[in-house]
């Protein structure tokens, strides 16, 4: 594989708090290629977000990178100064949020804020910036463009505005988008426009794509590869068809399990018993070990099984496919 | 044959309109946003009636409308042969009342912060001046908490478990009909399956009917004996999940099941929708769907379609069971 557009090793965030220091990221690793989409799920509290937002140097205080190493295009970028983080975002990474009405302001027409983000980004002149803008909003499926250039944000609808959104984010030719939850707040007809959306452009231009969701069947149908984490650390990690498909972490065979799907019909769900602990509260060894019905004592105590470590697919002492293989 | 509610051309209009002094200054007209129009259904008891559609198309009107929280504009909701809003007999009412519940979609907005649990979920049976001894216990037991968490406050408990409380003091004053408005959406996958089992558990052992609302199809799916599509204020076809999902009959309702994301579509390439749900202020003339409609003709335009039978379900369309999506 050609060089990664984003590599991310050994990352840790750490928030230090009255009770103790928390770990919301805890040494994740992966890479993102160009032209490639990284789906990253999880469920609520499992670092998604956290993940993202150290990548991009967002993190609220007090959480801040206390380990490991973010590499933009081979450039380390976790340890510059604020003003030339300032210039890389934007310019070289993307950002797409969850809720479009918030990321964008409300009292400056779309058009001032796409040339806004040109101009400080691209040297070039102002008239320019407004062509690329229309140029911006024609490619994200804008119809009469040139028109809706001078609308305030409010006059557009959810889907639309999440378009004008990723216009926002691609119109400095950005290397990575980060895009975190984008159509979470979208109905289902809309979210499958956003998602084609998004596919053509990252396989168009060449753009890798970090896509954080909770929700399984939009990673199955969009992401390459796949990051499954589980209270800040990665579970597994591999092409969306293996993990999804024939998953090896006991955590991602539950999650795929609890999904109503198609051919269950009317069955019950398979349910994984309890919820996920509080960071401050994590169990020894594998921290997904008191909801895992395969637990043992090596799960229990000692050592936090690592990808990295392990077969670098999955962090899991005993996964689930070799067990089938065992019992075979 | 009448089911346990039978709605009969419901129809519910908001006045969407400037403050006056705007009106009169401005010249402008009032303005009405039909969220609901013209629905009629049956939902037999015991079952389970899923209403699915996108934000906007009129899912959670419905419900409230059912449960007496919004009077309806036009038509009617009659709940065991009795209609809340017109029946003279208080006792009566007040019988049909205690046999409906609500569960809300927002665990965390639908628990006062400041009440313990106990009362939280003795408040609809205290409320009528009843016994409560032991009730709360008892619910926490069968939605599977323990009895010693009555005497703790929400914000002790995660999402599932607090929608798990809503379910109990849903329960409590031991109705016929829950209406559940989007139940799982605010909770986490896993979460889901765990309120999901529960609530089927439930309406099994206590022999419950739901009117289920929520937009994601794979739970309705899992859910639903009878689920009804809604478009725009508008219930666009009726079918069993056998049916709905094998062979969607209505061009909205093919669209509404391609785009779905799919778990076993890796790498899908589906052509996308196009368009987006019209502005309920102003609907487009004859068949809400005909601009987005690949089948559409000239008679979608002028006529509205007519809920009507079509092969053991019902479709409001002209050229039902066509395919919309080639």
């Amino acid at each position: 594989m050609s060089e990664p557009i984003l590599s991310v090793r050994d990352l840790v965030v750490e928030i230090p708090t009255r009770y103790g220091v928390l770990r919301p990221v805890d040494q994740v690793n992966y890479d993102i290629g160009a032209g490639e989409i990284l789906g990253v799920v999880g469920e609520s509290g499992a670092g998604k977000s956290m993940t993202g937002n150290a990548v991009i140097g967002l993190l609220d205080r007090p959480a801040r990178i206390t380990s490991g190493e973010i590499y933009l295009k081979g450039q380390r970028i976790d340890q510059l100064p604020i003003n030339e983080m300032r210039r890389l975002r934007g310019k070289e990474i993307g950002m797409v949020f969850q809720d479009p009405l918030t990321s964008l302001n409300p009292l400056l027409r779309i058009g001032e804020q796409l040339e806004e983000t040109i101009l400080a980004h691209l040297d070039v002149s102002a008239s320019e910036a407004s062509d690329r803008a229309v140029a911006a909003l024609e490619e994200v499926g804008i119809p009469a463009a040139a028109e809706r250039i001078g609308s305030y944000p409010h006059e557009f609808s959810g889907g639309m505005r999440q378009r004008v959104v990723i216009a926002l984010a691609l119109c400095a030719e950005p290397s990575l988008i980060i895009a975190d939850e984008p159509t979470t707040a979208l109905d289902v007809s809309v979210q499958a426009q956003i998602i084609a959306l998004l596919k053509r452009l990252c396989r168009e231009r060449g753009t890798g794509v970090m896509l954080v969701t909770h929700d399984m069947g939009v990673i199955a149908e969009a992401a390459d590869r796949v990051a499954v984490m589980y209270a800040g650390r990665l579970a597994e990690l591999g092409p969306v068809r293996e993990v999804l498909g024939a998953p090896r972490h006991p955590y991602t065979e539950g999650l795929m399990g609890s999904t109503p799907l198609a051919s269950q019909g009317k069955a019950r769900l398979h349910q994984i018993p309890g919820s996920m602990p509080r960071l401050g509260n994590l169990p020894d060894g594998c921290a997904f070990h008191p909801r895992c019905p395969y637990a043992q004592d090596r799960c229990r105590e000692g050592d936090t099984p690592r990808l990295k470590t392990l077969d670098g697919r999955t962090a899991c002492w005993f996964p689930v496919a070799t067990k089938a293989e065992a019992a075979s | 044959m009448t089911g346990i509610v039978s709605i009969r051309g419901l129809t519910r209009v908001f006045d969407v309109s400037r403050p006056w002094l705007n009106r009169v200054i401005e010249r402008l007209p009032k303005r009405f946003l039909t969220a609901v129009s013209d629905v009629s259904l049956e939902i037999e008891e015991k079952t389970v009636y899923a209403l699915v559609g996108e934000s906007g198309s009129g899912k959670s009107t419905i419900g409230k409308m059912v449960v007496g929280l919004l009077p309806p504009s036009d038509g009617s909701v009659e709940i065991e042969g009795i209609n809340l809003f017109t029946e003279e007999d208080d006792d009566k009412v007040e019988l049909v009342r205690s046999d409906l519940s609500m569960i809300f979609q927002d665990p965390y907005a639908s628990l006062n912060p400041r009440w313990r649990v106990r009362d939280i979920i003795e408040e609809p049976v205290a409320a009528k001046g009843k016994k409560t001894a032991g009730l709360a216990e008892d619910l926490l037991e069968k939605v599977g908490l323990s009895a010693a968490d009555a005497g703790k406050f929400p914000h002790e408990f995660s999402g599932g478990q607090r929608q798990r409380i809503c379910v109990a003091r849903a329960l409590a004053s031991e109705p016929q009909l829950i209406v559940c408005d989007e139940p799982t959406s605010a909770l986490d996958v896993s979460v889901q399956a765990q309120v999901l089992n529960l609530m089927s558990d439930l309406k099994d052992d206590l022999g419950l009917t739901y009117l289920f609302i929520s937009h994601d199809l794979t739970v309705i799916q899992h859910m639903a004996d009878t689920i009804g599509v809604l478009y725009l204020g508008r219930l666009v076809e009726e079918a069993t999940p056998a049916q709905l999902f094998e062979n969607p009959g209505h061009p909205y309702t093919q669209m509404l099941l391609a785009a779905a994301p799919k778990m076993d579509g890796y790498g899908r390439e589906v052509p996308p929708p196009t368009g987006e749900i019209p502005d309920p202020i102003n609907p487009p003339s004859g068949c809400a769907y005909h601009p987005r409609c690949p089948l559409a003709t000239a008679q979608c335009k002028a006529e509205r379609p007519e809920l009507v039978k079509h092969e053991g379900r019902r479709i409001a369309c002209f050229r039902p069971g066509e395919n919309a999506l080639i």
